[in-house]
């Protein structure tokens, strides 16, 4: 079952084509990652779930149904571009926007002091946001978007500004409202993250989709048969027989092997004496890997 | 619509929670009542309280001396002989007037006065006038003329005016007056178009600037935000002009009676206008609140709170566009031109042209056209009676729709332009967002 699904989707700006029929399908309850470099239609994407623009062609249903402004109260959105109203205070500020979301005063002053509390953040309510610091900032904006218990949340770049503790804060938020039931598009360049926390991905690139599926799907789409052995021991690389040796690196005597067979997998090499095996694995390329690879230019 | 009464709650209680907010309306009606104050005092002091003035006369053509009547708060005194060296010397004497040995009635010359101290413009007046008096009377009685009949000349004409209906029926009228409040009205206007309008574009620029704006617009429509801040920084302009008026009044009253300004003063002026034979300045005081009372207040505030409202709507639309159109204030100066071009004709124009032709062909189209229509309505409309009344249903007609017309195309713009940064936009790029889709 799938929350948000994409159908043809395109949008044209008068220089440029932001998406050309793009199609992917989020699942319910799962991390999904919106990757892909700069330009290449994320933003444009976001905000037509967002309903800020409308799509020129295509469509894009919510639950099954045709996305409306019905279930605008139904998502979260962090920006990229965060913003907050400077001079007012971090209670009546996220009153503000919990009203605007369609929660009455009394179900919001809960949610909100639960919220800050699981933040830390209790003293700051008669602050301003701007006496607060970018990452005490960045809190509040978190607890904006998701105040509302949205069963879909948007995050886009949620680590900026965040210390490697507040990361992992937002980090295991993040999971947790995964684990609660929330569906969470996540946008961001830094795929360390994603590795660690999506289920999900799809990779835009110039307005077009060039992969999706899970990660490891995602992963093991690109390996090409490249396995590494490292060991320690008198054999020298030229004397294995049957694989293709692609890379040979000795380091504190210890020799890595990157390789590929010739035929299929033939694990008898590591049955050599003459050798002692610290690590065997097959290849998988990283995200940041996969990345560099699909949206490098040259690769079309 | 909901979520367009929280926004506007929210702009309005950000702004009146705000101590520049507050300062400036409880500032405002003290400085006017303190500034309405000193003028009053200022004028009521002098008629009342002000020290006599001892003026020594030293007449050697025997002309005056026998017949000067000195004015109110002059003491002529009479000498044979009075020198400048006694007059810096005596503290209770201060001036001098010397008329020369070889002055008659046939022959004026200047007379001398002397004085540590200049003379005001008005007690000069009222000197010369005694003295001219003197010369008059002598000059009439020669003629023949007795002095029961000179003294019945003394009236002071006052030009009393009147506004013929078609029923026949008469009001007094007052160009003064008339022309005062129309001014004071426009003038209220035009400052807060001004005032809230900026408001409405720095508001605008700020949630741009922000970047607040695209979380915003992911929950609420363009137009419900735009609307939201137009409507929101309206009431706290309406709050502040409620408090200025209820403050200034209060505050007012309260100098009135303590500078003495009180019923009973005005009881007396009633008598002595009551009293046709005798002749006073002070007339003039008294028919001035009367013509004040006998416009139409109530139409006249009635048409003032249209416009500006009105007014407001339809320039703040404007305002608000234009903040959506830029990335910053210091980019606002092209746009900003257009709008502010036509407030200032119109109050340049309407307190020059218009106040002397109030009910001309320029007044009546300035009056409709709805980007002056607030200023020269109200210069306008203290002139304006029964038979203009279409004029003003008309204008009002015509502002609505440009209310309408200025929001529609202002929230076009303002859909396009709170979402695009880093973009130098010109007047051809806003026509076409006019017609952009979404």
């Amino acid at each position: 079952m799938s929350i948000i699904q994409i159908q043809k989707v395109s949008k044209f700006y008068a220089d440029h084509t932001a998406l050309d029929k793009v199609s992917f399908d989020v699942p319910k309850g799962c991390i999904f990652g919106l990757l892909g470099p700069n330009g290449a239609g994320k933003t444009s994407l976001i905000r037509i779930i967002n309903q800020i623009t409308a799509p020129d062609e295509g469509q894009i249903l919510f639950n099954g149904n045709p996305l409306t402004k019905d279930h605008i109260k139904q998502i979260g959105y962090l920006p990229e571009e965060r913003g907050l109203y400077k001079k007012m205070t971090v209670y009546d500020q996220l009153i503000y926007f919990a009203r605007l979301r369609g929660m009455d005063t009394s179900a919001a002053k809960k949610t909100i002091n639960e919220w800050l509390e699981k933040f830390e953040a209790t003293t700051w309510k008669k602050k301003k946001i701007e006496e607060l610091s970018k990452g005490m900032q960045q809190k509040i904006q978190f607890i904006v978007t998701v105040m509302h218990n949205p069963s879909f949340i948007i995050l886009d770049e949620p680590f900026t500004g965040f210390d490697p503790k507040n990361t992992q804060l937002i980090k295991d938020e993040i999971e947790n409202l995964r684990n609660q039931g929330a569906s969470i598009m996540l946008s961001t360049h830094r795929m360390e993250n994603v590795e660690a926390i999506c289920d999900n991905v799809v990779l835009l690139n110039k307005a077009n989709v060039v992969a999706q599926g899970t990660v490891m799907d995602v992963r093991n789409s690109l390996k090409d048969n490249t396995y590494s052995l490292t060991y320690r021991g008198e054999l020298k690389a030229t004397q294995f027989t049957g694989i293709d040796i692609k890379e040979n690196v000795q380091k504190d005597g210890n020799t890595t092997l990157l390789f590929t067979y010739n035929d299929k997998p033939d694990i008898q090499l590591l049955n050599n004496p003459l050798i002692q095996i610290s690590e065997y694995r097959e290849v998988i390329p990283s995200m940041q890997e996969v990345f560099l690879t699909l949206t490098d230019s040259s690769h079309e | 619509m909901n979520n367009i009464g929280i926004i506007t709650g929210r702009e309005y209680f950000s702004r009146v929670k705000k101590k520049s907010f507050i300062l400036m309306t409880l500032l405002t009606p003290l400085l006017i009542t303190a500034f309405y104050g000193i003028i009053i005092w200022v004028s009521v002091g002098q008629t009342n309280s002000a020290e006599n003035q001892n003026i020594v006369v030293v007449d050697r053509s025997g002309v005056f001396i026998n017949d000067l009547v000195a004015p109110e708060n002059i003491v002529f005194i009479a000498q044979e002989n009075y020198t400048v060296d006694q007059l810096i010397t005596a503290d209770s004497i201060d001036a001098l007037v010397s008329i020369p040995q070889d002055y008659t009635v046939n022959q004026p010359l200047a007379l001398k006065y002397e004085s540590m101290t200049s003379l005001s413009v008005n007690n000069s007046s009222r000197i010369e006038r005694a003295f001219t008096d003197v010369v008059r009377n002598k000059k009439l009685t020669k003629l023949g003329v007795n002095k029961a009949a000179i003294d019945s000349l003394q009236t002071t004409v006052v030009l009393q005016q009147f506004k013929v209906k078609e029923d026949g029926s008469t009001k007094s009228s007052n160009i003064a007056i008339n022309t005062g409040l129309g001014m004071a009205l426009a003038f209220m206007i035009y400052f807060f178009i001004f005032l809230y309008g900026v408001q409405v574009m720095k508001g605008v620029i700020e949630e741009k600037t922000n970047r607040i704006v695209e979380l915003i617009v992911s929950t609420v429509k363009p137009f419900q935000l735009m609307m939201g801040k137009v409507l929101g920084i309206a009431l706290v302009g309406l709050t502040q002009l409620t408090i200025w008026i209820v403050l200034t009044g209060i505050l007012m009253a309260v100098v009135g009676v303590i500078v003495g300004l009180n019923m009973g003063d005005m009881k007396e002026l009633q008598n002595v206008s009551n009293n046709p034979g005798i002749a006073n300045v002070d007339i003039n005081q008294l028919q001035f609140v009367s013509d004040f009372l006998a416009l139409p207040l109530a139409k006249i505030f009635g048409v003032f709170l249209f416009f500006f409202m009105g007014g407001y709507l339809f320039y703040g639309a404007l305002f608000a566009a234009i903040g959506s159109a830029v990335d910053s204030e210091t980019d606002t100066q092209q746009f900003m031109l257009p709008i502010t071009m036509p407030l200032i004709f119109s109050i340049a124009i309407s307190f020059s042209i218009v106040v002397g032709d109030p009910n001309g062909t320029l007044a009546a189209w300035m009056s409709i056209i709805p980007l002056t229509s607030p200023v020269t309505m109200m210069v306008r409309l203290p002139f304006m009676d029964e038979s203009h009344n279409w004029q003003i249903y008309l204008s009002i007609m015509v502002m609505l729709l440009s209310i309408f017309g200025a929001i529609a195309v202002a929230g076009k713009i303002y859909r396009t332009g709170i979402l695009m940064y880093g973009k130098k936009v010109s007047y051809k790029e806003l026509a076409k967002w006019l017609f952009y889709k979404n």
